[in-house]
Order: C-alpha cells, then structure tokens, then sequence
C-alpha cells in the first residue's frame, strides 16, 4: 500500500524538527520520520547553553529544546504523523521513498521531502585507530549525557573546535579526566568562551600537535602524541606517552547525503562545508524540484543554523504546495536575516564561501 | 563496575531505572531501563563488542548513534545487530560476533 502524503520530513533532529513543525502550522500534512525510537537527534545529547538570539532559543539548553519541539508537534494532531524507529532505505526517482520502520517495510510517496539527516563524525588515520576506547566525541556526548555511563577513567580529546572543546568540559562534569586537548591547527578552532573554561580547569589545550599512534592491548591503554611543524609534520624528538582508557576523535563531522544521491540530486564536493552537498537555491530546494534539504545534510554549521534552516525549508515546502499564511514574507525574511547574522563574523566565513559554491539557479 | 554509572551530575538526573537481566556471552549481567546493548555492556566493563572477520581484530563502537556498523553482535541468534542504538531487553542473549554473521530469514 503507497502512503500519500503533503510533506514528508527525513530526520527527526534539530532541522527536522522545525521543519515538521513550520509546514504543519501553515496547514500541510506532514510524516515525520526519524530513526531513532526518540525525536531531537542530536540535540539530546546538548546539555550546554546555546548562545545566538531568543528566536534562536539562546540560553536553553539543546535537550530542552528537543523536549520543547517535540511537545509542539503533538499539538498538531492529525495533521502531523510520526514515526519513530523509521529508517529511511531508499529514495526513487519517481519520488517514492521506501522505509523500514520497525521491521516492517512501508512506501510513502510525499508531494514533498525535507532531507534532514544531519551528518555523521569524520575518522582520523593513525596505527591502531581501530582499537575500542577510540571513540567519536558526539559517541562519548551520547554514551555519558543521554545512557549516563563514563566512558572511562582518563580521556585524550583530539580536535579543539567547539565539539572537542564541549564535550571535554562535560567529561569533567561527568567526573572523567581529560588529559589533554591536542589540535594539529596552529590555533584553537572552537570559541574563546568554552576553550577558556577547559583550560580554568586545568586542562592543557596541545596545538600544533598531533596523534601518532595508539597503542594496547584488546582496548586503549595510551596513546602518543607529538608537536607538528608548519608542514604537518611529526618533529620526532617531541614525541611523548600518555596514559589513557579513552581516545576521542573530533576532528569534524561529514554530511550523510546518500538519500540525496539517491533522488538524483546535483552534489558537489565542498570540504568547507564538509563533504558533498546538494545544491540549492535560496529556497533550500535542491536540483529536483519538491526536495529541500535543512541542517548539517545542506553543509556543517551547528544546531542554531540548523533549526532557522528547518523552518525555512519547511516553510518554502508548504509554502510551494499553496500553504501560505499572510505572514509567510515576514517569515521568509525573518529566517534569512537570522541565517545572515549566525554567519556573520570572522569565524564564519569558511561557511559563507562553502555555501556561495552550493547555490544554484 | 558500577561505578561507570553517572550518579551525581551539576546539570543532568538519571533515574535509576528498573535492573534488567541479560546475558553477555553466557555471563550474567545487569542494565537499566533506558540502556542500550552497547551502553549496558560499557557500563559493566566490556569494551570489545566483535572481531574484524578477516583481520580478528578487536572492535568497539565508534559513533554511538548507529551510522558506523562498527558495534555489530548476535543478539537472541541474530548477527549484526547494531548494539549502541538497539534497546536492552529483558533475557537478552549477547554474544561477540567473529564473523560476517548469517542473514536475516525474509
């Protein structure tokens, strides 16, 4: 039996929720669908404040407002479905998109799709890599913050962006130690604000070094590390041991676009913005018309970019389906120029360029 | 190991949730309500989760949200179950898997 539907919405996060949410308010029908068995992605696992505006819901922290975009979508009733354990397999070009949803294979054929499925961690090459105890940083964020579990005893953090950066502090809240911070870049990537409260406590924070190797028996037991010169290279004579049960990886994250691919979508390979991304117009629609894509599957940002993103597309969706109330340009406006003013700024600016390369039409 | 279990935390509460029993290569264990396989495991001290099937080497989980594949076990008889994202029942029979696994009947 085909599922039809206004809108279905792929990717029950940060984006997908705002999405789901936007498009239900201006009228259309909407099918969310989110792997897990639990709606936010990854803002579960956020238990830090999110800074930005109160459009933006700066000051909350990112698993109350998984919490809050959850309760808001219920208020919908029958004009939102959601599924949950629903894993997204295939995506057709006749716009057929086919799912398991807990074990039982389902056709959905949707007016349109909103592609939010976020990204997945990059990995990093050195000897041993795959020992357990070498864990993803957002794995660590999940294991310590959503199941309550130290991940160890003593942890070496590799990457000093705002990832690597977070999830030390919440170690030490968790009761773990952090070794170190080590960083191949000549500086530290993430904000001055969380890199200075990882350092109040104590923590070194290793620039221009980098991992060798890892070493242990069945799991981690130590991992060496070295300073690098201006060519990346390891100056041998710094190589030194260090003790430690856990190695975390947070060396940035990749979009996970295959459903894009799937549905015939343009890409293009951008490593500003992580990896390959649709193109899109200023719409968020991607080369095949009535797919739009929102969140870290457009390009990496963070949470904030992701939720205007998510309801903007969610709002173009429905808006390109007749859905649109009076204060659709004041909407539309409104998620431009909080877009624009997230990626203001000195920082930003991998990003504006990655994203110039993305536009089309 | 018990104490792998985050009890106090400034901003976090984890409620102790209800003991449930399984079994991890014929061991008896406990979980909690609200674990997964994976968070069970790591909470009674087990990092190894399988063996690469060619190079035998020893494999944990990687990303925790199930992208990676890298948490595969048999679970009641099934292999490649993705552990880190699959809930802790009750009377669970985890075991390491050392191989591809078999799959699934359709």
């Amino acid at each position: 039996m085909m599922y039809e539907i206004d809108l279905a919405v792929i990717g029950g996060g940060p984006a997908g929720l705002m999405a789901a949410n936007t498009a239900a308010e201006a009228g259309a029908k909407v099918l969310l669908l989110e792997r897990d068995g639990h709606l936010g992605g990854q803002l579960v696992k956020q238990t830090h404040k999110f800074f930005g505006s109160e459009e933006q819901h700066a000051s909350m922290r990112g698993n109350d407002i998984s919490t809050m975009l959850g309760d808001r979508l219920g208020s919908f009733g029958e004009r939102v479905t959601v599924w949950k354990s629903a894993t997204v397999i295939g995506f057709y070009e006749d716009g057929v998109i086919t799912i398991d949803h807990n074990g039982i294979y389902k056709k959905v054929k949707p007016m349109r799709v909103v592609v939010a499925t976020g990204a997945s961690e990059k990995f990093l090459s050195f000897p041993n890599n795959d020992l357990p105890g070498i864990y993803g940083a957002g794995a660590v964020q999940t294991m310590m913050n959503v199941y309550g579990i130290r991940p160890g005893q003593r942890v070496l953090m590799i990457g000093a962006g705002n990832i690597g950066l977070i999830v030390s502090y919440q170690l030490l809240q968790a009761g773990v130690s952090v070794a170190a911070i080590v960083e191949g870049l000549p500086h530290i990537g993430g904000y001055a604000v969380h890199a200075s409260k990882v350092r109040r406590a104590g923590v070194p924070i290793l620039t221009s070094h980098t991992i060798v190797r890892a070493d242990g028996a069945e799991s981690v037991e130590s991992a060496t590390i070295a300073e690098i010169d201006r060519g990346w290279n390891v100056i041998q004579r710094t190589m030194k041991t260090i003790a430690c049960d856990v190695i975390c990886i947070s060396v940035g994250l990749t979009p996970l676009a295959e459903l894009l691919w799937q549905a015939g979508c343009k890409m293009r390979y951008i490593p500003s913005l992580g990896g390959s991304v649709p193109l899109r117009n200023d719409c968020l629609e991607t080369t095949v018309k009535g797919v739009f894509i929102a969140g870290d599957v457009s390009g990496i940002e963070e949470a904030s970019a992701a939720m205007v993103e998510g309801r903007l597309a969610g709002l173009e969706a429905a808006a390109s389906l007749g859905f649109k109330s009076e204060r659709y340009c004041e909407e539309r406006n409104d998620c431009m120029e909080q877009l624009a003013a997230l990626r203001s700024g000195p920082t930003a600016e991998k990003i504006r360029s990655g994203l110039a390369c993305a536009e089309c039409r | 190991m018990g104490d792998r279990r985050i009890t106090n935390h400034p901003i976090l509460q984890f409620s102790e949730g209800e003991i449930i029993h399984f079994t991890f290569d014929g061991k008896p264990m406990e979980g909690r309500e609200g674990d997964t396989i994976a968070s069970a495991l790591h909470a009674n001290g087990v990092k190894v989760l399988g063996y690469h099937f060619m190079t035998k080497r020893p494999r944990g989980f990687y990303c925790a949200i199930g992208n990676c594949s890298s948490c595969l076990m048999i679970v009641n008889g099934k292999s490649n179950v993705r552990t880190c994202t699959a809930p802790l029942k009750s009377g669970m029979i985890v075991e390491t898997q050392y191989d591809r696994g078999v799959p699934d009947d359709v």
